[in-house]
């Protein structure tokens, strides 16, 4: 469940993020791969290493498609839509390895507002990528 | 039986070594009262934890957060047999806490976005992948006796 107030604290957080939303997205997933080998797997048809041009288009798009859904949270179903049918049907990503990207992003985004990522931050962005997983999900089955 | 290269000591250590246990321990336990509020149900004792602010300020957890990250010393310190150091640990949290062990990630996960919130970009890939991998020794070997 998410208030009013998370809503907009969660909005604004991933409107800052837009701008570095490579450096964001390439961070979470080089940690992901480092904590989590078995990720890798999805990733055999991509040059994943440090800096490479797969890892940073990719990371993009998906903090981009998360920063897309916080601006109205109320409508991620339809927002979603058509990632839910890609990760359904073509990609069929487990979804117990979204938990594990949330947290890298939860970490990753730890290191880049320092203090600035309160507890009731931490509180508002985990729901809300829990949300977005979830959602992301919907299809599979 | 856990293996641990040199490089992966080193970076527990390192961790370690570089922490205010007086400032780190507490922040982790707030942190996971208020990201995951199901866990208060351990601290009904505790007084007022009913927002956010009044947990930050409630002196009880301050002095808990502190307790829990000195046990964690305990891991740094016996990194080869963390099973054994946590036996006795482990029947505490079973027997007389009644804590649910699914908890004890929690707290582990919040210590390491506290760890990652003061590091920054010096929290490398590498040394989140070998703080979460002694995190689960701990978790585990707390989880041990459970019975």
């Amino acid at each position: 469940m998410l208030s009013k107030k998370e809503k907009k604290l969660i909005k604004e957080i991933w409107e800052r993020l837009t701008p570095v939303a490579e450096d964001i997205g390439s961070d979470a997933l080089l940690r992901m791969f480092a904590s989590y080998p078995g990720t890798k797997t999805y990733f055999s048809h991509l040059d994943i290493s440090p800096g490479s041009a797969h890892l940073c288009s990719h990371g993009k798009k998906i903090v981009l498609a998360i920063a897309e859904g916080a601006k109205d949270i109320s409508q991620l179903t339809v927002t979603l839509a058509p990632l839910q049918t890609l990760h359904a049907y073509q990609l069929r990503i487990d979804p117990t390895n979204f938990k594990l990207l949330s947290h890298c992003m939860l970490v990753t985004l730890a290191c880049y507002l320092g203090e600035e990522f309160t507890p009731v931050a931490h509180a508002a962005i985990d729901k809300y990528l829990s949300a977005f997983a979830a959602v992301l999900s919907e299809k599979y089955r | 039986m856990v293996e641990w290269t040199e490089q992966e000591r080193n970076i527990i250590t390192s961790i370690f070594s570089n922490l205010d246990y007086d400032d780190v321990g507490p922040k982790a336990l707030c942190r996971c009262l208020i990201v995951y509020p199901w866990t208060q149900r351990y601290f009904a004792s505790f007084g007022n934890l009913y927002n956010a602010d009044a947990i930050k300020t409630n002196p009880n957890i301050q002095t808990h957060g502190t307790r829990v990250l000195h046990g964690l010393d305990r891991a740094v310190k016996n990194m080869d047999n963390i099973k054994g150091t946590y036996a006795e640990l482990s029947v505490l949290h079973s027997e007389k806490l009644h804590v649910d062990p699914d908890n004890f990630k929690l707290l582990a996960d919040c210590l390491t976005i506290v760890i990652a919130a003061k590091m920054g970009s010096g929290f490398t890939p590498e040394m989140q992948a070998t703080f979460q991998k002694f995190l689960a020794v701990v978790v585990s070997a707390l989880g041990r006796q459970y019975h």
